[in-house]
């Protein structure tokens, strides 16, 4: 059983890593980023070419990965995200938008790096073995990484003056604006933030799982899960529902293991009657 | 008014007869009867696709329509194949059984809103795809292949539709039928939008509270509005199996559910005819761009992105300018 809440916990924090950046961008802009998973196959991959390729240190690597994907971030939300937004009678056209992305990070991503199963050497070996619980060191320090990030994440947020901008965009885009905060200028800050987020959690994970171009798509729905489970735009609540589906995850591969794969079966119907009940999730706003 | 709408009736119907009667003789006399497969497929994706349409018109961005047409698929070719049903029963049939799933799930999952049901709808195609894996009928991930193609329909000895495993040409048969449900969907649809239930719809769009504090049963409208578009939706997941003669979990995925969403949002949401427009438009770009092979994808995305940025209300809003969205 131990073992099973080790796995949760090392499991929620780079899925609540994953959410936060999905969750933050939503909250400012009011777009469902399609992409998000791309961002994070993309960062993988920077990642492997500058860690496993050019053999730097994991921490260049990482840091690689964070800068680039977040002035890919910036370039998306100046560039595709501003006018779409400024130009459209409805704001849904940002969801083709962000589709429309998800494809081409695809499609760059597979031309770029083929198709194959990428790994890198582990950036720690050995296994911390105790009575109860077995975990290999790379994850330990993997998991750390992500929950010091989380907590940078959540200090920066609440304590530094675009922090504060930005959670004041999130409330409410139009006073903040009156209240003289640059809207456009934290807007493209966050957008960059949460593609940074996105892109150095592919590269932590790359050390682990490894990546493929193909894993996007299913990154992008586990990352809406998670914000469904928490409340759209709200940190706390993506940090929960990362957790929390780790959690769910961990317990339902041991619990359900003899009934074939249906853990993401149970997850889902489990998900529906919970938001049959609450629609908005944990701690979301009303929508309306 | 008057003249307008004869204008509209005539030219939908020379836009029929030249599907009709046009496209075969000219496919027949450039000899490229390859095409019929890609306008059936056409025809049948607009179709599923004016259901996720009618969700859109209620304010709903639906991607969850790869779900019924999975499901669709299944119970037509479960019907034909075990029990032996005429195909031709099986398509209303499968239209109402996806219909009344989408009450029992549209009950609960309507009340949430925006990105809310966005993704709740995405998760839905997910759950269909895992179920088709799971479930003992639908012979995970082996599929069911090989199921008849459609008996004919006689009555009173006089043949309405022939036995189509005994067509030269079932291809062409299948044109004309998928045409035909095609410009059956729109007209319905074209009703719908343009009736009393069509204007009340437009209400929900705009603005739920207020619709229901002048008195429209706004739980009872979206749940019919769901009910109705998952039903073309497994119309439509119903004629694709047949075509094929199989099905498989993997039919119809997200990435589907997404097209569809994103055929209706190229057409133009506030049209009717959006649906069809991107369908067409999407499907032969993405035809004919296989001929660029790995860049396919790129190409192809970086169009969709470049239209976005000029055309962000649909191709269209290109057409009819000026004209009031609904």
């Amino acid at each position: 059983m131990e073992q099973v809440i080790a796995n949760g916990l090392y499991l929620g924090a780079q899925y609540a890593l994953i959410a936060l950046g999905l969750t933050l961008i939503f909250a400012l802009m009011n777009v469902l980023n399609f992409a998000h998973g791309q961002m994070y196959v993309l960062g993988g991959f920077v990642t492997y070419s500058i860690y496993g390729q050019l053999k730097l240190p994991f921490v260049v690597a990482l840091i690689c990965s964070g800068v680039s994907l977040a002035i890919v971030g910036a370039l998306m939300e100046k560039f595709l995200f501003r006018p779409v937004i400024r130009r459209s009678k409805r704001e849904e056209s940002t969801m083709l938008l962000a589709a429309a992305i998800a494809f081409f990070l695809d499609a760059l991503i597979l031309l770029l790096f083929g198709e194959k199963q990428r790994g890198v050497p582990k950036i720690v070996s050995g296994v911390f073995i105790s009575d109860s619980v077995i975990l290999p060191y790379d994850r330990i320090v993997v998991g750390v990484i992500a929950i010091l990030m989380i907590a940078a994440f959540m200090l920066y947020m609440q304590y530094s003056k675009p922090g504060r901008a930005m959670r004041a965009l999130a409330q409410d885009r139009i006073a903040a604006q009156l209240m003289g905060v640059k809207v456009e200028r934290y807007s493209m800050i966050g957008f960059a933030l949460g593609a940074m987020l996105a892109g150095v959690v592919g590269g932590l994970l790359v050390s682990i799982t490894g990546v493929n171009s193909g894993i996007g798509g299913p990154i992008s729905i586990k990352a809406f899960l998670m914000v469904m489970i928490g409340g759209a735009g709200v940190v706390g609540g993506a940090i929960a529902g990362g957790f929390i589906l780790g959690m769910m995850e961990s317990v339902g591969l041991t619990v359900l293991r003899e009934y074939g794969d249906v853990t993401y079966l149970v997850i889902f119907a489990l998900l529906m009657a919970f938001l049959s009940i609450r629609p908005n999730g944990l701690m979301g706003k009303p929508w309306g | 008014m008057r003249k307008s709408s004869s204008v509209r009736i005539v030219s939908a119907t020379l836009f029929l007869l030249a599907l009709l009667v046009a496209v075969p003789l000219l496919i027949s006399a450039t000899g490229r009867s390859d095409l019929y497969y890609t306008l059936t497929s056409v025809a049948l994706l607009s179709i599923i696709s004016a259901g996720v349409w009618i969700t859109f018109y209620i304010g709903r961005i639906n991607i969850g329509q790869g779900a019924y047409a999975l499901m669709g698929g299944y119970v037509s070719a479960i019907l034909v194949t075990n029990y032996g049903v005429s195909f031709w029963l099986t398509l209303p049939l499968a239209g109402l059984f996806c219909a009344v799933a989408s009450v029992l799930i549209g009950l609960p999952i309507l009340r949430l809103r925006g990105v809310y049901f966005a993704m709740v709808s995405l998760v839905l195609t997910e759950v269909a795809r895992l179920l088709a894996l799971a479930m003992p009928i639908t012979n995970g991930a082996k599929g069911i292949v090989s199921i008849p193609l459609p008996t004919g329909i006689s009555l009173f000895g006089i043949t309405f539709v022939p036995d189509f495993a005994s067509l030269a040409n079932p291809r062409f048969a299948f044109y004309i039928v998928a045409v035909l449900l095609m410009a059956l969907c729109f007209l319905g649809l074209y009703r719908l939008a343009h009736s009393r239930i069509g204007q009340l719809c437009q209400s929900l769009q705009q603005n739920e509270e207020l619709a229901s504090s002048i008195g429209v049963n706004i739980a009872y409208l979206r749940v019919v509005a769901y009910a109705l578009s998952s039903f073309l939706g497994g119309v439509g997941g119903a004629m694709f199996a047949s075509i094929s003669q199989s099905i498989y979990p993997s039919s119809f995925t997200v990435a589907d559910s997404v097209n569809f969403m994103l055929n209706c949002f190229l057409g133009g949401l506030g049209y009717v005819l959006g649906p069809m427009l991107g369908t067409f438009v999407l499907y032969f770009g993405w035809d004919v761009l296989f001929q660029a092979g790995e860049f396919q994808l790129l190409i192809f995305s970086t169009v969709l992105i470049v239209l976005m940025l000029v055309l962000p209300n649909g191709l269209l809003s290109l057409a009819l300018p000026g004209k009031r969205s609904g």
